[in-house]
């Protein structure tokens, strides 16, 4: 059944782009609500059931692991609810969001796809299946940013996120082989059961570091956080569903998932929770500055998804520390605050989108006193943005009050003996937070208050259609409900708390108020002094202009991307437009290089048994040979290095006489004869200027690279004929030339009988230089015909 | 003898690679002719130059010269002469197409991109 709903959004995926053209009067849309909805349903229905975890298993591919194995447990279901619950509203919303000019086929395609993927990344048990649907998050994701393909921006965003997402994706392929091969088993349950002998293998801190950065790529962790901001060139449904409430999400849910396996290392636990606190705080700082609507937005995800993981981090300190009960406070803290994010952050999303719509407009300063022409749009957004900010009661308070609880938790009690780090880790956590109700305080004072600016935006602002207004009602009200009752959600976050811990907890109520006691002194301190700089952000605004761009971590991005663009492409040209002499010189090289390395590292024993007395007249042709060669070197004509050439050809022919190779001796001559007939008929074409003008350096480099080559080729025949490890085939061949083949040419036989296909295909290569040399000289005519034509 | 074919076959290898790393098309060609004459020299080293009887079977005869690296250099004579026959219209048509056969003349162009 969960395989059906998993595989439900792809079959489905196949059908918008007909649908689209046989009903173009009904918007595409209205076809693919049912999907979510189902799925939705369905992921209701188990709410009631899912202790203990509920498994689905079907076979795939056995041989290499590669299983449809699915599992439902509490952190599972609460991240498969919010994709299919958000994903039927964000569906709705684009319903009214997008018009019918729109590629809507195309849309929903993409859309669907990422659904099902991302339904496939939560439920999956198998690592390889969890593997494969996170790169296909990765790939529609990359689709729907650059659905409006038109803009030049589009693609860059698209690129970015594809670029760096997929290079997270990758990390964590090799994490997941490195596990695989610990474990023997793409079973993440098994897994986490053999979580202690993943602990004291060898490669466990590689594993944990390749999966660490595939969850801060993914989840937009500092310094990955920069494909974010691009992103937000898709469209508004897009921006809510993909970049703020499930795919952003993923890098949260691998962590949360792997935290068993993991958490037991210190470099887990506190790289978790500094990355976070500082993406947090980085984040929040860049958020009041940004001018664009979907950019604050954008700056607000990272800082919340840093927030989430901080938590994360801080209660794997459960796994190695007494007080279990304290720490995983943080981890209940953390499922409420996806929970609670996604809620407020898709109704900000969407009420952004109808901003943006039904002023035309989403730059801040365009934008001014909206609240009494939008003041259903002006409520959701208030109520997300305080949500958002922490202000008391909203559901956003609850869990800051919970997050401000676990750092203090961990800095009195963990990290007590670290100074530093806790004062940095609190100092992270408060100017994090301040500047989080900064930058909502001030989007919601600078839009909706002040004076409506009537000339500049481009459509008289006014209130959007009521079903536009749905999905975000609905998102605004789940998020008060959270906030009034938020022990109605306890089952769900005791669940998913217990399925990331892997084991059981209780947890205690979440209380509107403790008491006076130093989380809500905290939160009190963060209002009151994010109210004071709201209020003269005028006079601290141009620090933000001290650090230049060029500093940015987008300009080094770009820096990046170009350089590696030039630097192969002059490594390309460097390397393939140089003369051929150079290419044969790398040839050389390398072979020298090679053949000095072999015998330096090899004991070659160079001895020699059995040699043959030298002769007077080979001594003689030898001599002649040296001679020739020379010459030729020296030779400044064309002819007389031919002569040379051949005289070398007819000692060898003499040699093989003397070496008793008759057959050899008659087919040297014959071709020696052949060949220098062929060059000096060359020649009556050839050009009279036989050497160029070599200057001393060339002629000395070339000398050095030859003389090494010959050294080499020397030293291997020398080493080759001292160490002959077996007695020769060629006993065989003579004593049976006569009795089973019939001949007494020994060498005949052998290139006719024995070893008759080398022969045969000797025949062909002759045929094809025939043939080739025919073609060359018929095309020669042709195109010289056709050259001076064109001329 | 052996020892003194295979430093004349490094010789003739030295001389080859020289000619090939030159500039004129005309000694490249030379060059390796060369260099398929050292390996035809090596090859029949390879097998040992013990003085036997040339292969031919004669009833009482027992020593013969190795007769496999024969029927190989063989084989690599007359493969060698093809390629060098079509490598030297090769050259005429290029130089007739190009006008000139100076090898460091032979560039790349790059693409236009």
């Amino acid at each position: 059944m969960i395989l059906w709903i998993v595989l439900l959004p792809f079959i489905a995926a196949l059908l918008p782009v007909v649908i689209q053209k046989q009903f173009s009067k009904i918007h595409t849309g209205w076809f693919v609500l049912p999907v979510p909805v189902i799925a939705s349903l369905f992921f209701i229905s188990k709410l009631s059931n899912i202790n203990p975890p509920f498994f689905e298993s079907h076979r795939w591919m056995p041989s290499i692991g590669l299983n449809l194995n699915f599992k439902i447990d509490g952190i599972g279901l609460l991240f498969a609810l919010l994709i299919s619950i958000i994903g039927a509203l964000v569906v709705f919303y684009s319903i009214h969001y997008l018009s019918h000019r729109e590629e809507l086929g195309k849309f929903y395609t993409y859309l669907l796809l990422f659904m099902g993927a991302m339904l496939g990344v939560v439920l999956s048990d198998n690592i390889l299946a969890l593997y494969m649907f996170w790169e296909l998050t990765s790939i529609s994701s990359f689709l729907l940013i650059s659905f409006w393909y038109v803009k030049a921006r589009s693609i860059q965003g698209a690129l970015k996120s594809m670029l760096i997402t997929v290079f997270g994706g990758l990390m964590l392929l090799g994490g997941i082989a490195i596990l695989i091969t610990i474990t023997d088993t793409t079973s993440i349950t098994e897994m986490i059961n053999q979580s202690s002998t993943i602990q004291q293998h060898p490669l466990f801190p590689l594993a944990l570091i390749l999966v660490l950065l595939a969850a801060c790529t993914k989840s937009a962790q500092f310094p990955f956080h920069i494909w974010l901001p691009d992103a937000m060139e898709a469209p508004t449904p897009v921006s809510a569903y993909l970049h703020s409430a499930t795919m952003v999400k993923a890098g949260i849910y691998l962590v949360a998932r792997l935290t068993p396996i993991f958490a037991v290392s210190a470099i887990w636990t506190y790289s978790l929770i500094f990355i976070g606190l500082f993406t947090m705080c980085f984040a929040s700082i860049k958020a009041v500055n940004q001018k664009d609507l979907k950019g604050v937005l954008a700056f607000s995800t990272i800082s919340q998804l840093g927030l989430i993981m901080s938590l994360l981090g801080l209660g794997s300190f459960a796994f190695s520390n007494q007080f279990k009960e304290m720490y995983i406070i943080a981890i209940t803290a953390s499922v409420f605050h996806i929970l609670n994010h996604a809620s407020f952050k898709g109704a900000l999303f969407m009420t952004v989108g109808i901003i943006d719509h039904e002023t035309g407009t989403r730059d801040i300063r365009k934008l001014n006193g909206l609240l009494t022409m939008m003041p259903v749009t002006f409520t959701m957004s208030c109520l997300g943005l305080l949500s958002m900010a922490g202000v008391p009661p909203f559901n956003g308070f609850l869990s800051k009050e919970m997050f401000i609880t676990a750092v203090l938790n961990v800095v009195n009690h963990a990290m007590s003996s670290h100074l530093i780090l806790s004062i940095i880790a609190l100092l992270l956590m408060f100017i994090g937070s301040m500047f989080t109700f900064i930058y909502c305080i001030k989007l919601l004072k600078d839009i909706f208050f002040g004076h409506p600016k009537d000339n500049t935006s481009e459509k008289p602002p006014h209130e959007a259609p009521l079903l536009l207004l749905v999905s975000p009602i609905v998102l605004i009200t789940m998020m008060l409900i959270i906030s009034i009752v938020p022990n109605v959600f306890l089952p769900l976050l005791t669940a998913a708390t217990a399925s990331i811990t892997n084991q059981h907890v209780d947890v205690a109520h979440i209380h509107h108020f403790h008491g006076i006691n130093s989380p809500l002194l905290i939160t009190l301190a963060i209002i009151v002094f994010g109210a004071l700089l709201v209020a003269t952000y005028q006079h601290w605004s141009k620090l933000y202009s001290v650090l230049p761009e060029r500093f940015s971590l987008n300009h080094g991005y770009d820096f990046l991307l170009k350089h590696s663009q030039t630097t192969s492409k002059s490594i390309n040209q460097f390397l393939v437009f140089k003369t051929i002499r150079f290419s044969m010189s790398a040839i050389l090289v390398t072979l020298i290089l090679m053949t000095v390395y072999v015998f330096i590292n090899h004991s070659v024993a160079i001895n020699f048994k059995s040699l043959s007395t030298i002769q007077p007249y080979e001594m003689i042709l030898v001599g002649i040979i040296l001679i020739a060669t020379i010459m030729i070197l020296k030779a400044q004509s064309r002819l007389f290095s031919i002569i040379m050439l051949s005289a070398i050809g007819y000692s060898i022919a003499l040699l093989f006489v003397f070496f008793n190779a008759p057959d050899l001796a008659l087919t040297q001559l014959a071709i020696e004869t052949i060949s220098t007939a062929l060059f000096l008929m060359c020649f009556y074409h050839l050009p009279k200027q036989y050497r160029h003008k070599e200057s001393a350096t060339f002629k000395l480099t070339n000398f050095v690279i030859a003389l090494l080559a010959g050294i080499c080729v020397t030293v291997i025949a020398l080493a080759a004929y001292s160490n002959k490890l077996y007695p020769s085939i060629a006993d065989y061949y003579i004593k049976h030339v006569y009795d089973l083949a019939a001949g007494k040419n020994m060498v005949n036989v052998i290139l006719v009988d024995f070893r008759g296909f080398d022969t045969l295909f000797e025949s062909s290569v002759l045929g094809i230089a025939g043939i080739g040399i025919y073609t060359l000289i018929r095309l020669r005519q042709n195109r010289g015909e056709h050259n001076e034509k064109t001329k | 003898m052996e020892i003194l074919m295979i430093i004349l076959s490094g010789i003739l290898v030295t001389c080859g690679v020289y000619l090939i790393l030159s500039k004129s098309l005309l000694r490249i060609i030379i060059g390796s002719s060369i260099i398929s004459h050292a390996v035809n020299l090596l090859l029949l080293t390879s097998g040992g130059l013990k003085k036997g009887a040339s292969p031919i079977y004669e009833k009482h005869q027992q020593v013969y010269a190795d007769p496999i690296p024969q029927a190989l250099i063989l084989t690599a004579i007359v493969i060698s002469f093809a390629v060098t026959a079509f490598f030297l219209v090769l050259a005429f048509r290029s130089y007739k197409e190009l006008g000139t056969d100076n090898i460091s003349d032979y560039k790349g162009v790059p693409d236009d991109e």
